[in-house]
């Protein structure tokens, strides 16, 4: 099959992880994967970033495909169950207003700002090195180590589904992709459960 | 002696649990798949040859390939 140019789109996925590593401001570019697929849902009805654009499901297939680091097997029934794809977005959609609820707390100078990245909701990682200065108000700052908290839970996540089921098993299960689908449902008239 | 009938094997989407992702678009060797409005995949049992390579892939697996009475 021709590739296309999205077919490479993986390397903005990896690069993105990798940069948030050395400059954490980098983490607010981001919100292109949380605003494209939206508008895409939105304006056109589909789920063109999922069948199309999407690095970071690329990037799984990549890992989880060419380089064999999955088992391929299948996921398990509960996992791909409405309840359980539903129950995902709304406890992702908690977990990100409370990250924005932080970066408030910081904007508003309620708080200080911590230079740590916490991974799985639960495990606050140092991450200070990643984080250079005073160019912008802390609150700045504060929203892109939450943002990036995000992606990489969310990347250790789908990582680790890639293992043990199919490469590219996150979709399953994936807040943008349930909410991108739910659009499409209601824009289109059809059932949602 | 009777003609033996062969009835042919194509993919089978199992709508109400596909999640629309597009793995299956991406790997179909005939383009037979496509993604119906961000909702589910759908297969053209004209052009699927039940090769399989979507079923295989499909993240959800809830593709099978099964003997398709017209």
């Amino acid at each position: 099959m021709k590739k296309r140019w999205y077919d490479y789109l993986w390397i903005l996925s990896l690069s993105y992880l990798i940069l948030g590593f050395f400059n954490i401001l980098f983490a607010w570019l981001g919100l292109f994967c949380f605003f494209t697929p939206l508008i895409i849902s939105v304006v056109k009805g589909t789920k063109g970033y999922c069948n199309r654009y999407c690095g970071r499901g690329q990037l799984f297939g990549l890992l989880g495909g060419r380089f064999g680091l999955s088992r391929k097997q299948d996921i398990p029934g509960w996992m791909k169950s409405k309840a359980f794809r539903y129950g995902f977005l709304i406890f992702f959609f908690v977990m990100f207003f409370q990250m924005l609820w932080n970066t408030y707390l910081v904007f508003a100078e309620a708080a200080e700002l911590k230079q740590v990245v916490t991974l799985l909701w639960t495990f606050r990682v140092p991450w200070q090195w990643a984080y250079h200065g005073e160019l912008f108000h802390p609150g700045v700052a504060q929203f892109a180590f939450g943002f990036y908290s995000v992606m990489l839970t969310s990347t250790i996540l789908g990582l680790f589904t890639m293992i043990l089921f199919k490469p590219r098993s996150w979709c399953v299960y994936c807040p943008m992709g349930t909410m991108t689908q739910l659009i499409c449902k209601v824009k289109n008239k059809e059932r949602l459960l | 002696m009777a003609k033996a009938t062969r009835i042919p094997r194509k993919a089978q989407v199992m709508e109400s649990l596909c999640v629309a992702c597009g793995c299956c678009v991406k790997v179909c060797p005939m383009k037979a798949v496509s993604i119906y409005k961000g909702i589910k995949a759908v297969v053209d049992q004209k052009l699927c040859v039940g090769c399989g390579k979507c079923a295989k892939e499909c993240p959800a697996s809830v593709i099978e390939i099964r003997e398709a009475r017209p």
